[in-house]
């Protein structure tokens, strides 16, 4: 433990702490803007600058270590010279941002609006900057890109390229001219390797990359009488959306939003939980047939996320064969309620606009992905998709009062769910759930404890041996991208060693994009980093615990869904509705 | 240019650490800049991000993403070249080529370049040709210098 | 020769001492081939051939007196000459009467070789011009190598560390950090593998000592490496050259090989039981990349961009490993101060400033050329006993150092001492070693401006204050010399320039107002004439300067009216001629176009 001081205030730190975590443990927040807890320091934007009594330097506080050679010194955080240089910087780094916060995607959330508030900036003494937006790029329709509002902070690119291990976005260029863009000269993202996951959106602290907004989109839908208009929510969203109307991370806000969506005025309220316990059905008979009869490779690799299923397309196209053929709940419940909800309400599907709220901006690219996600004639399953941010925004547009609404349930024959359907939202929730769900159908006995605590947690690759009456099942579950060539560099080095069984890593994998699961996706309340996602996590497991059904084949409705329509996992019309294809894609498509 | 392979320096440098940058100025020695296609190609065979190869290559500037000119004049912008004159000589490389610093003449045969010292301040200004320096350069050589490669 | 054992160095000695009676030398380094030196060479070579005279014609690096090239030093005859700006006919004639009749040219600008670089001290050039770079014997003639075999198998890595200790060498790439410690730091951090950098990306515009080095005596720079990495226990050296020193990399690459083929690069050198090898590795056109962290990011095949220091690079540099950092000129003297001792370089210099330093003088000065001195020696010394004074008999203005991290030197301060503090003190800084020296023609503010713009360019912009700071100051400055200034315009130049030395990220944006500030110190006169008169002192200024006509002159004849490209000249045969000021666009074309002078600027 070193021993140092801040502003006059005793503090012992291990070793290797920056100052900046050193200053929050005695209640000193330094002014930061580029920094952010889930991606290592750029130390690019120098609001952070402290000094260090005895020394002519500045140091900045996010990105500098304390090491035994500092221990004994003193950290002054604040004087009037410090003051002022931030301010100055702050004033540099405005002068060269439009000044358009009201249009801006990130108006009333932004980091550096903020800190232009706190410190009180009246007048800009330079320069101003001239605005040019024809490199604006909303070619992907998820997220998109404004680098005029970038101050170039390199969170994006940390994320994109380190977190995410895609690579999509990098700085170009050198000096004033740097700024973050896909690899090449008048590239679009779309034409990138982008997966659209948007946790370069999560993370950016200004209006450069936000989410592609699709609300006047539902709007327009809603306040037309020949729709008729279906939504479902997500499992994340219930535990963050809360966030955005002052609650604490981990909040259930299941039922009142159940309630704000009908007074938007959706027809038909469901449960995108519902289709999760589906996937479970499919998914996991499908594992049971691979693992007991071999029907097809294993390991059999979750096929949920659409930025997991863009980047395996693109990256990991030779591990196709291990690739669940499942859709994701998002597309199952979309194909279900086009096809099995319309039969038994008597609807036209024509006239059905199916929309979702996510925590995902992927899933806006998951509706479009190919003609798989056209079940129901030649019409998208899903029609729109609302990230919660945007969802948020709508509430409050509509002026609901979110948080004194009386409770309400889902629609029936799409609404019920299990704890197994809701705990999907968080990174090794599919493998429980399976888990669960495969137990008790290989061995046809009661599961004592569902709780697999193995599989939980916010670690980016968790593995475990679950014995299922005697026979060991290998399991792996990775969360953020940049995990996922762990997991394959093994597989591939299994396959390349010849397969045997007997030897294979695992037989199962679960695979979410955004780190911590969907519960952090590019799509949700802003200011994400582990202790938020922490509590957004228990959120979903007190959900699950409270639920009367915990499996998914325990679902009622589920049943129902099999008995009246489906007949029985895998069959022909399940085939037809809750299954697809994958095909390579390249990475660059100029 | 017809034998020249990418692959070949791809395969030179993909195991020594950290050497994208000697395997791009190889790449840029034979073509004279790096194409997009060739850039792609060395991505994949030295397993580099195509990003990564686009952060280097726009970051410095030595690297040039399209075709230069047939003959690169370059004119020493450097300290010792900028109080010896060094702009009088960019106005008038401007003036005869017709260019813009950076440019390619329209008939392909010249770019003029502004570098920042050469390394031959003691006979500023200077006027790089290839790898041909002129010294104590002034104004009125410019056009001799010029019609040595017309 | 093959692989040469530890007693062989002294047997190439015996075997070049024959061939070091006579010569003719010609200073071949880039400047010296621009200014014509390769054709004198290539004359030299084919006339001693054709004659059948015995003498060898080698080449050398830079001879420090690079105003005078092509230079040709001859030894022949009793007599050894440094030969000024010889051409191929002059070539003709030093054959003809020096080495044939034994003679010295005369009616030419030559120097008894003794007679060269008074006031110098050459310790970091002590070979240049001397060695013939392309051969390692001849660096082993003049001691080479003997300083890295004794270091390896009669001393320790805290023995050389001691020497470097009491030598008191100091960075010689700017920061002035002393070596010794570095390489404490270096042998003290842990690590399984630990590299050891020459930094060779000189990239001060205006200066060209490493070049120079490089050019004229890689070897020293090589053994000068390798005692350093021994010293901190690393096997593998990287050179980090700019890639705009083509000869530079190619003789770099040659005294490597040259190594190799003689085991000094390799394994168990000279029978010990130490191993090294050399790797070179290109710069690409980006100044930054000399900063320490920039340059390990480049090695390791990234975007030049600094990071965050600590971790210093001596514990976790280039590919996370333990990396010492030098200069090519603090690496060049090493094994200088091994073979005679680091209390022998220690009394050398001042106080605090030891032993010598290395020069490129350039600019508005009679004599240019690299120059090194003992740290102590007067400016003045420099600029006017050393290089001739100010060129074409004009007045001095200002000296500049440190390039643009550095500041100016006015008259008053000509007898200043040479070292790292008291430039210090001056609001100027030691810097690489460029010295620019201006005069009565040069606009102060032009050159803040100048070198503003260079570090504009060369930011990395990876932080805000140096990225946008530098882009807007720019931005004021130009305003200023293009007339439109205001006088608040001063302050919001100190108010950024503040900022960007207390909240860049690396030495580039911590520096780059240096110019700016020191010059505001010594001339905000001009900064004020230029904002509040409009006027420029040395016409320098293209935007402030007025064209007008001289009526007394003035003929009428109407020629400046018919050039005027843009209509601002009025008048005709009955009325003046008067230039109107807004619509001028200051081209000049009426000044030459007037047949009897009568069209002045000011
Ligand atoms: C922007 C910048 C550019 C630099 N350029 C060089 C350079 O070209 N050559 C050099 O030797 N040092 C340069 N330095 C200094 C180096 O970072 C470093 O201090 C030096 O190489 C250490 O070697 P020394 O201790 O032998 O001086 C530069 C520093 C900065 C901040
Ligand atoms: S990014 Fe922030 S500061 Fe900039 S316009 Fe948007 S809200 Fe305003
Ligand atoms: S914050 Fe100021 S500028 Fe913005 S809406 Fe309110 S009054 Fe207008
Ligand atoms: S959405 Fe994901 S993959 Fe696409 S640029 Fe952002 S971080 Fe990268
Ligand atoms: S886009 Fe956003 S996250 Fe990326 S560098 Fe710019 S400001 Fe930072
Ligand atoms: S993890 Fe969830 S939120 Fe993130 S991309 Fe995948 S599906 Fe979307
Ligand atoms: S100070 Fe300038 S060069 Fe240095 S890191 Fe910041 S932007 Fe880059
Ligand atoms: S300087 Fe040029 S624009 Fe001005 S008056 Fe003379 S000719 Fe006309
Ligand atoms: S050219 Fe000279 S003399 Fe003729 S009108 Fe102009 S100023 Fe007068
Ligand atoms: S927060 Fe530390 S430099 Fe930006
Ligand atoms: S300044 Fe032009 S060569 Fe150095
Ligand atoms: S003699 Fe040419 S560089 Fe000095």
């Amino acid at each position: 433990m070193i021993n140092v001081k801040i502003d006059g205030i005793d503090v012992q730190v291990e070793e290797g702490t920056t100052i900046l975590d050193a200053a929050k443990k005695v209640q000193v927040n330094i002014p930061t803007l580029c920094k952010h807890p889930d991606v290592t320091a750029t130390a690019a934007c120098g609001l952070c600058v402290v000094k260090m009594v005895g020394s002519p330097k500045t140091f900045r506080a996010c990105s500098t270590p304390i090491t035994k050679f500092e221990d004994g010194k003193e950290y002054i955080t604040r004087d009037a010279e410090l003051v002022d240089i931030r301010r100055t910087v702050l004033e540099l780094i405005l002068a060269d941002h439009p000044n358009e916060c009201f249009t801006c995607g990130r108006n009333n959330n932004c980091e550096l609006q903020k800190l232009a508030a706190e410190f009180g900036i009246r007048d800009i003494p330079f320069e101003p900057k001239d605005v040019d937006h024809t490199d604006d790029d909303d070619s992907t329709c998820t997220i998109k890109l404004e680098p005029n509002k970038c101050i170039k902070c390199g969170r994006c690119v940390e994320v994109c390229q380190n977190v995410q291990d895609v690579h999509a976005l990098c700085f170009m260029g050198r000096g004033y001219d740097t700024a973050i863009s896909p690899a090449g000269e008048n590239l679009s993202l779309a034409d990138s390797p982008c997966v659209r996951c948007g946790q370069c959106s999560a993370h950016c602290p200004t209006g450069a990359i936000f989410e592609h907004d699709d609300t006047r989109a539902v709007w327009d839908i809603l306040n037309d009488d020949k729709y008729y208009t279906t939504v479902q929510i997500a499992p994340a969203v219930r535990i963050a959306l809360g966030e955005a109307f002052g609650l604490e991370p981990g909040v259930n806000l299941t039922k009142k939003i159940y309630a704000a969506l009908r007074r938007l005025g959706f027809n038909a309220v469901f449960d995108t939980n519902y289709t999760a316990d589906v996937t479970i059905m499919e998914e996991g008979s499908e594992f049971i047939s691979r693992f007991t009869k071999g029907t097809a490779p294993l390991p059999l690799i979750t096929t949920c996320c659409p930025a997991w299923v863009d980047y395996m397309e693109k990256y990991a196209c030779d591990v196709m064969e291990n690739f669940s053929t499942a859709k994701s709940p998002q597309q199952m419940m979309g194909a279900l309620i086009k096809s099995y909800y319309a039969e038994n309400k008597k609807i036209d599907p024509a006239i059905i606009k199916s929309i979702s709220i996510m925590p995902c901006t992927a899933k806006k690219y998951e509706i479009q992905r190919d003609e798989n996600m056209k079940s129901v004639s030649d019409i998208q399953d899903v029609d729109i998709v609302l990230t919660t941010r945007e969802f948020s925004r709508m509430i409050k547009q509509a002026g609901i009062d979110l948080l004194t609404l009386a409770d309400e349930e889902a629609d029936s024959i799409l609404g019920q769910y299990t704890g197994a359907g809701t705990i999907f939202g968080n990174s090794g929730g599919v493998m429980e759930a399976a888990l669960r769900t495969a137990y008790e159908l290989i061995t046809e006995k009661e599961l004592n404890n569902v709780e697999f605590q193995a599989v939980r947690g916010i670690e980016g690759v968790k593995e475990a041996v679950i014995d299922i009456d005697g026979i060991s099942v290998k399991v792996a579950v990775a969360s953020g991208l940049g995990n996922v060539h762990f997991l394959l560099e093994k597989i591939r080095a299994w396959k390349e060693a010849g397969s045997n069984p007997e030897t294979i890593p695992w037989h199962f994998i679960e695979v979410m994009a955004c780190p911590g699961g969907c519960i952090a996706g590019g799509g949700q309340p802003y200011g994400v980093q582990d202790t938020k996602r922490i509590k957004r996590i228990e959120g979903l497991y007190t959900d699950d615990k409270q639920s009367e059904f915990r499996s998914s084949h325990k679902n009622p409705m589920v049943q129902k869904l099999y008995s009246e329509y489906l007949g029985a996992p895998l069959s022909e019309k399940s085939h037809h509705l809750l299954h697809t294809t994958y095909t390579c894609r390249v990475t660059y498509k100029k | 240019m017809s034998e020249f392979n990418v692959n070949e320096i791809a395969e030179k440098w993909k195991d020594v650490p950290g050497s994208l940058i000697m395997a791009l100025h190889e790449l840029q020695e034979e073509v004279g800049y790096i194409p997009r296609n060739e850039a792609m190609k060395l991505a994949t065979a030295m397993n580099i991000s195509l990003a990564r190869i686009y952060e280097v290559i726009t970051f410095y500037s030595f690297f040039k993403l399209e075709a230069p000119g047939k003959h690169k004049i370059q004119v020493c912008m450097g300290t010792a070249c900028y109080l010896k004159g060094a702009q009088s000589l960019v106005d008038e490389f401007k003036n005869q080529l017709k260019v813009d610093e950076g440019c390619t003449t329209s008939d392909g045969n010249f770019q003029l370049e502004i570098v920042r010292c050469v390394g031959c301040c003691s006979i500023a200004p200077v006027v790089v040709v290839g790898e041909k320096v002129y010294s104590k350069v002034t104004p009125d050589e410019v056009s001799a210098i010029i019609s040595e490669y017309e | 020769m093959g692989i040469i054992q530890k007693d062989e160095l002294e047997k190439i000695q015996g075997n070049m001492a024959e061939k070091e009676n006579t010569w003719i030398k010609v200073g071949m380094a880039t400047c010296g081939i621009a200014a014509g030196a390769d054709k004198v060479y290539n004359y030299l070579k084919s006339e001693v051939e054709k004659r059948g005279l015995n003498i060898e014609v080698r080449t050398a690096g830079c001879i420090g007196n690079c105003y005078a090239e092509p230079l040709v030093e001859v030894k022949a005859g009793g007599k050894q000459i440094m030969y000024n700006l010889v051409d191929e006919e002059f070539a003709g004639k030093i054959l003809d009467q020096h080495i044939v009749q034994g003679e010295a040219v005369s009616g030419s600008t030559y120097v008894e070789s003794a007679d060269l670089n008074p006031g110098q001290m050459r310790i970091a050039l002590r070979h240049c011009g001397i060695v013939d770079p392309e051969s390692i014997d001849s660096y082993i003639y003049n001691d080479g190598y003997i300083a890295l075999r004794k270091a390896i198998t009669e001393s320790t890595p805290q023995g050389v560390i001691d020497e470097m200790k009491a030598s008191g060498l100091r960075g010689r790439g700017g920061a002035g950090f002393p070596t010794f410690l570095k390489w404490t730091f270096g042998a003290k951090s842990k690590g399984d593998e630990k590299y050891i950098i020459c930094n060779a990306d000189e990239g001060d515009p205006g200066a060209y000592m490493d070049r120079s080095i490089l050019e004229g005596d890689p070897h020293a720079v090589i053994e000068g490496m390798m005692l350093g990495g021994y010293a901190i226990g690393a096997n593998k050296g990287f050179f980090y050259v700019r890639a705009e020193y083509p000869l530079a990399i190619r003789r770099l690459q040659k005294a490597i090989d040259e190594c190799k083929g003689y085991g000094i690069i390799g394994n168990k050198i000279f029978g010990s039981d130490f191993s090294f090898d050399i790797e070179i590795r290109l710069g690409a056109g980006a100044f930054v990349c000399g900063e320490e962290t920039a340059l390990i990011a480049s090695i390791e095949g990234k975007r030049g961009t600094p990071s965050p220091r600590p971790p210093f690079p001596t514990d976790s540099g280039v590919f996370g490993k333990p990396s010492v950092i030098n200069n090519v000129e603090t690496l060049s003297n090493v094994s200088a101060i091994l073979l005679k001792g680091g209390e022998w370089y220690g009394s050398i210099g001042t106080e605090k400033s030891k032993g010598t330093k290395v020069f490129a003088v350039t600019g508005k000065i009679k004599n240019a050329g690299l120059v090194e001195i003992p740290m102590g020696t007067s400016l003045k010394t420099v600029v006017y006993d050393i290089c001739g004074g100010i060129a074409n008999g004009k007045k001095y203005l200002a000296v500049q150092t440190g390039g643009p991290s550095g500041g100016v030197i006015t008259e008053d301060y000509l007898d200043t001492e040479i070292s790292y503090e008291s430039l210090g003190e001056l609001g100027s800084i030691m810097g690489s070693g460029g010295m620019i020296v201006m005069d009565e023609d040069d606009c102060i503010v032009d050159i803040a401006k100048f070198y503003l713009g260079f570090c504009v360019d060369e930011s990395c912009g990876k932080c805000s204050p140096c990225r946008i700071g530098g882009q807007r100051m720019l931005g004021i400055l130009e305003k200023i010399t293009d007339g439109h200034g205001e006088i608040e315009d001063i302050q919001k130049l100190k108010k950024i320039c503040e900022a960007m030395k207390k909240a860049s990220l690396c030495g580039l944006g911590q520096t780059a107002p240096n110019p700016v500030l020191s010059t505001l110190r010594y001339f905000e006169r001009e900064y004020i004439d230029h904002i509040e008169k409009k006027s420029c002192r040395a016409g320098v200024c293209q935007k402030l300067l007025q064209y007008k006509i001289l009526l007394d002159k003035c003929k009428k004849c109407g020629k400046c009216q018919k050039n005027c490209p843009v209509d601002a000249i009025e008048g005709d045969r009955k009325s003046e001629f008067v230039i109107d000021q807004d619509k001028c666009i200051k081209c000049g074309l009426c000044v030459t176009s007037c047949p009897f002078d009568a069209v002045i600027k000011e």
